[in-house]
């Protein structure tokens, strides 16, 4: 059992890596593009925000259909993992970039900056301890989502949860959620950790 | 004297309201005019129109002999100094940074850059070993003006561009900056465009003061001349600041 477990959890953690891999890879280059862009950026932001909205086993159930990105297993789990990573992702890293002191935006476009140095050099930095925030969330709530993954075979920790209601059988369920749960916890601190070091900077 | 920087009935537009009509304007080499005006007058404007922050709708500006839509924006910006009146500084940079902010652009050797910052630095009263290595959060509202002011300097610009630079400090460390800022104005003999709602430090800091009202020119006078007038703009400013002179 304890083989299994540690099997599982690593399992678990592959999912969650390369779903916040992919869910970077896209949202911070997106939250880049519609930053000067309100009207693609309100689109944008809506889609990730509908996507959050969708329960998601339902999420799961809408994915195995489609071609492609559905069907049993791991492709399918990261997707939908992905679709909701992507919210907080691209929406912290927007808040960072908008937030942003409008006179020191100022001062360097006035100061002959290109567009590009001041993402670079000015923006993008100062946005860093907000863009940590989102992967902050990203990664616990994905750790959390990705239990359900198990629903369709996309295997981790979320087995045993399952296996565990079926069975009527509570230590079972308690195998998976309480590496889970740890699991949740050391990333919220240790991205936390990161977070309160970059913003007292 | 040559002309840095030549206005010509230039107009502008923002939000469709008219923020400056027919404005002519003429920064001569070495001297520092004081746009002074209300809030609204369309001064920053004016000011943000000089360095292609803001588009023109009419008429022409040259910078060194030069039309704006001819310079290379980003190569003139870099030819003008540019201070505003608070959080213009890099929060993420030391203020040694900070200061070698354009030089760096322009690809100067580190070396040149480290001497010019230390002698910048220097000359606003900060030393740069106590100094240099800090961040802005750690300076004072007046120390944080004098980096912006050094920074300003840094690439030898021309033309100095100050948005109410003193503006939000307390009355003391204003009067001491508008002091300094004169001395160093003829130290490194810039032209400068200061924009400013106060009248004592128009008259402190200007070489020449020209007043905005709606958008327009009202007045254009020496220090001297200003004091003196009978324009009712003019007097308006003087009276509010206390500086009515006898038997006007």
């Amino acid at each position: 059992m304890g083989s299994e477990i540690a099997s599982a959890s690593l399992e678990h953690v592959e999912l969650v890596l390369i779903t916040l891999v992919i869910a970077a890879v896209l949202g911070l280059p997106a939250a880049v593009l519609i930053l000067r862009r309100a009207r693609w950026r309100r689109f944008v932001v809506g889609f990730v925000n509908i996507a959050q909205t969708v329960p998601s086993l339902a999420m799961f159930g809408f994915l195995l259909p489609l071609p492609l990105v559905g069907g049993i297993g791991k492709r399918t789990a990261i997707v939908a993992l992905t679709l909701y990573a992507l919210l907080p992702i691209v929406r912290n890293t927007l808040v960072g970039l908008l937030g942003v002191d409008a006179g020191v935006r100022e001062s360097a476009e006035a100061m002959g900056m290109t567009e590009r140095q001041i993402l670079w050099q000015v923006e993008l930095p100062l946005a860093t301890p907000s863009i940590v925030t989102g992967f902050r969330l990203a990664t616990v709530a994905t750790i959390g989502t990705a239990t359900i993954a198990a629903a369709i075979g996309g295997g981790g920790l979320g087995v045993f949860i399952f296996r565990g209601i079926a069975m009527y059988d509570k230590s079972m369920v308690l195998a998976g959620a309480v590496p889970a749960a740890a699991m949740a916890i050391a990333a919220d601190e240790v991205l936390g950790f990161i977070e309160r070091r970059l913003a007292a900077r | 004297m040559a002309a840095i920087l030549e206005i010509s009935d230039l107009s502008c537009r923002l939000d469709g309201r008219e923020v400056l009509r027919h404005i002519d304007l003429t920064v001569e080499e070495g001297e520092t005019v004081a746009l002074l005006g209300r809030s609204g007058s369309g001064k920053t404007t004016l000011l943000r129109c000089v360095n292609g922050l803001v588009p023109t709708v009419a008429g022409e500006i040259r910078f060194q002999g030069k039309r704006l839509a001819a310079w290379d924006r980003i190569a003139m910006r870099r030819r003008m100094g540019y201070v505003i009146q608070e959080g213009g500084l890099f929060p993420h940079w030391t203020v040694a940074a900070n200061v070698g902010l354009v030089p760096r652009l322009e690809g100067r050797p580190e070396p040149e850059i480290r001497g010019r910052v230390n002698q910048l630095l220097e000359s606003v009263g900060l030393p740069p070993d106590e100094f240099g290595e800090r961040y802005p959060r750690q300076l004072s509202g007046g120390q944080r003006q004098r980096v912006g002011i050094a920074r300003a300097l840094a690439a030898d610009p021309p033309l100095l561009l100050l948005d109410e630079p003193f503006a939000a400090l307390d009355p003391v460390t204003r009067f001491d900056l508008q002091r300094q800022f004169v001395e160093l104005r003829r130290s490194f003999r810039k032209a400068a465009l200061f924009v400013t709602h106060d009248v004592r430090e128009a008259l402190q800091v200007g070489s020449r003061i020209v007043l905005l009202r709606d958008g327009a020119v009202d007045l254009a006078a020496s220090p001297e001349e200003f004091r003196k007038t009978e324009n009712e703009e003019a007097r308006v400013f003087l009276k509010a600041a206390g500086m009515e002179t006898d038997g006007l």
